[in-house]
């Protein structure tokens, strides 16, 4: 036994010096530098208690940041049902069905820069491919309408207001944050999410549906009372971990294709994040809302321990 | 059924499709209605390079995604093996420490190692760009999970004919991990390869752009030339599309493991 400890020792050292300094010490850090007003601009650093969280908590950005990443994630429910349904339509043995799943994965694991230079493109109110379309299309049917302005745009299909939480009549219409979210269900459609759905798919007891067809159930009674059910635990997860990487999602696009605007509406929090620790250098207001995200995330986090099927624990 | 199918995969693919088409168009035809050029010129291709350094990029990304997915997979190797295999005193609080981190979000760590790497002077260099990010605790987490799933049987055949600790890691463990270990290696190297955050707040110079860097400001400099920004974009998807076809049935079962019991 005691030769085991030495070796355990040995073993996990070079990961835990790494988790340690890279991971652990960070996370301790982050907590208190949230408790005093650190700048990378100011010679001085005193603890400042709860101030930060305070200042946060009363200024209005924080909450418009909050309004747009919940807005940003609103593509997550579409993006789970076109995934279950994807996976459903590619969930039979037809010849060159291999080659279906390998295509519609392309779009997600390629994701990054490229894909978002490209959306950019696409979304161009002038010259991109999308408005050319609608214009062909109002073209056709006689319809005299404004084409969206998608990535220049403030406007949203719920009507959130610029300046302060709110809803407002003029901001109804297809803007920044739509387009964000459009190019994010294409993303994640064809990706893990479907990967998941399908291997849930095949483990579902073919005796089962045999049994409700044999009843005289209709396909979507078969689908709706023992596929969607027995889908139930895997639906839960990738909603769970759809939202906690929602909440800390948006930098990436925000800062390649919009730069957070325009007028903030693509900024997440995230974003706002990246904004205050490097380019204003505020250091420890910025972990002060880092470990606000953080709890949030901590809450959906506990929702999946408490409520989620813990079929298999891990220690 | 059949037909849905087809609608999905336009959907997915007229993206893609259009990426090509324009890459190979000249400038004057980017902005006009046809999708295919009239005229096709794959000197589009060749004019990435000389714009902006583009080969070092590729190679700066090739490099520093090779580093981390290495140092990843060996350490996560070992610290999985102690996990999932060895007996000693603080291994299960270690191990959810572990995994109480994995749900900590980036942005928390990520401020405080920019301090540490302003203070330890690496900021703007390789070694700042790889090793930070070659010890998460996912690797850990993932190979376990595999290692866990191998029958202790073999081990213990091999201890009671004399095998210590490294030699059971080296011949019988290690080998049998293997298709958990090729699916962290391209995730590792899929996600360092596309990692954006980092890169953006560590490299100040030119020569150290990685390829989403670099194509970040190829784009506000070329703002309007969309045919060299998606010939550029096309190429740096190539890497990622190989190891994707070569690894994909080990990356499906990566991604059962360390996703569906997350």
């Amino acid at each position: 036994m005691k030769k085991q400890t030495w070796a355990a020792w040995l073993f996990i050292s070079p990961n835990l010096i790494g988790f340690a300094v890279f991971t652990a010490w960070p996370v301790a850090f982050s907590l208190v530098a949230s408790f005093t007003n650190w700048s990378l601009e100011r010679p001085q650093t005193s603890y400042v208690g709860l101030r930060n969280y305070q200042e946060l908590l009363g200024d209005q950005k924080f909450w418009l940041y909050l309004g747009n990443t919940v807005y940003m994630m609103l593509g997550l429910p579409v993006a789970l049902f076109g995934s279950l349904w994807l996976a459903v339509l590619l969930n039979r043995k037809l010849p060159g069905i291999a080659a279906f799943r390998t295509l519609l994965y392309i779009p997600s694991f390629a994701s990054g820069v490229a894909i978002m230079l490209l959306w950019k493109a696409l979304y161009n109110p002038d010259y991109g491919p999308i408005n050319q379309s609608i214009r062909l299309l109002y073209g056709f049917f006689h319809i005299h309408a404004d084409v969206p302005q998608w990535l220049l745009s403030t406007k949203n299909l719920a009507g959130l207001d610029v300046e302060k939480v709110g809803i407002t009549g003029s901001q109804f219409g297809l803007g920044a944050r739509d387009a964000l979210n459009i190019m994010g269900v294409w993303t994640a459609i064809g990706g893990n999410n479907m990967l998941l759905y399908l291997a849930a798919l095949s483990n579902v007891p073919e005796e089962l549906i045999e049994a409700a067809q044999l009843d005289g159930a209709s396909k979507w009674r078969c689908f709706k009372d023992v596929t969607w059910p027995q889908l139930a635990p895997t639906t839960f997860f990738i909603l769970v971990m759809s939202i906690i990487g929602g909440l800390q999602g948006g930098f990436d696009q925000a800062r390649v294709m919009t730069t957070g605007g325009p007028s903030n509406t693509t900024t997440s929090l995230a974003y706002h994040i990246y904004s205050l620790a490097f380019e204003q250098f505020r250091i420890g207001y910025a972990s002060a809302v880092s470990w606000v995200l953080f709890g949030f995330v901590f809450l959906a986090t506990m929702v999946n321990w408490r409520f989620g099927n813990r079929a298999t624990s891990y220690v | 059924m059949v037909v849905l199918l087809l609608l999905f995969s336009a959907f997915t693919v007229l993206p893609l499709i259009w990426m090509v088409f324009t890459s190979f168009k000249p400038l004057q035809e980017v902005e006009g209605q046809n999708l295919l050029p009239t005229h096709w010129q794959p000197e589009n291709y060749s004019q990435v390079f000389t714009s902006v350094p583009f080969a070092r990029y590729y190679m700066n990304s090739v490099f520093i995604a090779a580093w981390v997915t290495f140092l990843t997979c060996l350490t996560s190797a070992m610290s999985a093996y102690a996990f999932a295999r060895l007996e000693w005193r603080f291994r299960d609080a270690v191990f959810k420490m572990y995994l109480a981190t994995m749900m900590i979000p980036g942005v928390v760590t990520m401020i405080p190692n920019y301090t540490l790497m302003v203070r330890l002077h690496l900021l703007d260099s390789f070694t700042g760009l790889i090793v930070p990010s070659a010890f998460g605790a996912f690797g850990t987490f993932l190979l376990r999970q595999f290692m866990l799933t191998i029958p202790t049987a073999l081990d213990e055949a091999a201890t009671i004919d004399g095998a210590g600790p490294l030699n059971v890691f080296l011949d019988v463990v290690l080998p049998l991990a293997r298709p958990g270990l090729i699916a962290l290696a391209i995730f590792t190297f899929l996600g360092t390869y596309g990692s954006f955050y980092w890169p953006l707040v560590l490299v100040k110079s030119e020569q150290l752009r990685t390829l989403p860097i670099g194509m970040m400001y190829f784009d506000t400099a070329y703002d309007r030339q969309t045919n060299l920004l998606m010939a550029a974009s096309l190429m740096s998807l190539l890497p990622p599309i190989a190891l994707f076809l070569v690894g994909q049935k080990y990356l499906v079962r990566g991604i059962a493991l360390g996703a569906v019991k997350g």
